[in-house]
């Protein structure tokens, strides 16, 4: 019994936490405009969807906020890992603290401390203030992502590198940025999909200038079933699951 | 260490970085806690005298009773995550190498997958007419409809759902590093199944049981979508309130006291984690 009892339980509890996604997908393709019974394969919702103008609008702006928060936090992100990997400097405890406060504190303590800065400072709630938010947290994970890929890594080689007479960036452009290449990679795919996917930091420093997907899914879903929510959530999905894939698949092969 | 004067890419990288961690983390922290000592202002938000009011209102029994309300559903999602999560990730660790990389793979999924439709997808299966009630009902287990949205319930078995895997993940780590020397070793000296669980295992998983409740505690108490999505008016979290202090009511300093009490706890786990840790440590080197 003791055999096989523990992956009974792991089967149920997968079952479980897939269940609800299997069901948005199912009925994403349904065609019942109630939502709850099945009546014949349909793409009626993906359809609607596309012809939702707002909506559309809203992917888009989604889609470009979601490739500059990656961008500028992986490079950011990368920087600081390499500082924190190379550089003495006073007070680097306090700089990983911060890092450590970020990813740890609840998001809406971060949400509501950036719009009281962006309020405090006059800048106009739109894309701006949607990026600097998005890059912020998706910071400390690009890091830990680069931190793990430079922690296995010979520290003589950009010593030599400076030694040869390299300087210091292109020691870093010839020697270390090829090595955390993947880690680069990966980082920007989870700053992308983070950034896709926020809901309650985007909730406060957005502004009604740019609206992105996860508050305009917010207002629909608030009241009732909206079955364009199913296709949406199942567009999200695959491309979630391709990211990720990619991300894996990239980190693996690296390790080799 | 080569000499920092002649390193002008060194100091670029170090002025960015701090700069953006100061201008973006600690002046936005710092703000808030200077706002919860600020008096409400019909024009401009804000306004003096400092004060300590706002902290006493969060004992006025009107919100008490929501924070004591969602304190409770965050108790019990996080009881409810570890009761779930323990077992399962101690029988994650027993697996084969190849088979946990996968199964670790299909737990992150959900993460990378949008909470909010994900949130949204459990309404299908709890509303009136969902398919729990339907399904229910087809098999003849139950003669009317369930309530089961816009309940406490609802709400909780959202905010399990979604923090689940954070639960389990840092548990996966302590239990694998858990080795079966030391199992095979309290066996050996003739301790049974249960005082082996608790002298040896509890002990030793403890950081990632301490871990897992800070990543579930705190967001369970902040995930206001969750509240909104499945629970109704009367089954609000604290994210709620502070959400609905700053965008609805304009009071400021009064979110701002709350959104400290809730770092304060953060603070208050964290402390925790590394007494935990601390303790581990000194043990194994005695």
């Amino acid at each position: 019994m003791s055999r096989w009892l523990p992956k009974v339980y792991l089967a149920l509890v997968y079952g479980l936490l897939y269940l609800p996604i299997l069901v948005l997908v199912v009925f994403s393709f349904n065609r019942s405009r109630t939502g709850y019974s099945w009546d014949g394969l349909s793409l009626h919702w993906y359809q609607s969807l596309f012809n939702n103008h707002a909506m559309v609008q809203a992917m888009w702006n989604s889609l470009w906020l979601a490739l500059a928060a990656a961008t500028v936090s992986t490079l950011i992100g990368a920087l600081t890992a390499l500082a924190l990997h190379r550089y003495r400097f006073r007070g680097k405890r306090v700089l990983n603290g911060m890092l450590f406060v970020v990813m740890m504190s609840p998001e809406i303590v971060l949400a509501i401390s950036l719009l009281a800065l962006f309020l405090l400072v006059g800048l106009q709630l739109g894309f701006v203030s949607l990026l600097l938010a998005h890059v912020t947290f998706c910071l400390p994970f690009v890091v830990i992502t680069v931190m793990a890929r430079l922690s296995g890594f010979d520290e003589r080689l950009p010593e030599a590198a400076r030694d040869l007479g390299a300087s210091e960036f292109t020691m870093t452009r010839t020697v270390l940025i090829p090595v955390i290449a993947p880690a680069l990679l990966a980082g920007w795919l989870l700053g992308f999909t983070l950034s896709l996917d926020d809901v309650v930091v985007s909730t406060f420093v957005s502004g009604p200038s740019y609206e992105i997907l996860p508050l305009r899914i917010y207002s629909m879903v608030r009241v009732g079933l909206k079955p364009e929510v199913n296709a949406l959530g199942t567009l999200l999905l695959v491309c979630s699951l391709m990211m990720l894939m990619l991300s894996q698949w990239i980190l693996t092969r690296s390790k080799r | 260490m080569h000499n920092s004067h002649r390193q002008p890419f060194r100091t670029a990288v170090l002025v960015l970085v701090w700069g953006w961690l100061l201008v973006l983390v600690l002046a936005p922290n710092l703000l808030v806690v200077g706002t919860s000592v600020l008096t409400r202002d019909p024009l401009s938000f804000l306004s003096l005298p400092l004060t300590l009011e706002n902290y006493a209102r969060l004992i006025d029994p009107l919100y008490l009773e929501v924070f004591l309300h969602s304190l409770y559903m965050a108790a019990v999602t996080t009881v409810c995550c570890l009761v779930i999560g323990y077992p399962f990730a101690w029988a994650l660790s027993r697996l084969s190498k190849r088979q946990q990389t996968l199964l670790i793979f299909l737990l992150i999924v959900p993460f990378w997958t949008n909470s909010l439709v994900r949130t949204y997808a459990l309404k299908l299966l709890l509303a009136t007419n969902g398919l729990i009630n339907n399904g229910l009902l087809a098999i003849g287990l139950i003669d009317e409809p369930l309530t089961l949205l816009y309940t406490e319930l609802a709400v909780i078995i959202g905010l399990v759902y979604l923090l689940l895997p954070f639960m389990i993940l840092p548990l996966y780590s302590v239990f694998e590093d858990l080795r079966d020397e030391l199992l095979l070793a309290s066996h050996d000296l003739g301790a049974g199944r249960w005082p082996t669980f608790i002298h040896v295992v509890v002990p030793l998983t403890l950081p990632g049981v301490l871990a897992g409740v800070l990543l579930v505690l705190l967001p369970a108490m902040g995930l206001f979508f969750v509240a909104d999505i499945l629970g109704g008016s009367r089954n609000l979290l604290v994210g709620n309130v502070i959400k609905s202090q700053f965008l609805d009511a304009r009071d400021w300093p009064f979110g701002a006291a709350a959104s400290v009490l809730l770092t304060a706890a953060m603070a208050l786990l964290l402390f925790a984690h590394r007494l935990s840790r601390r303790r581990l440590g000194e043990e194994a080197e005695v």
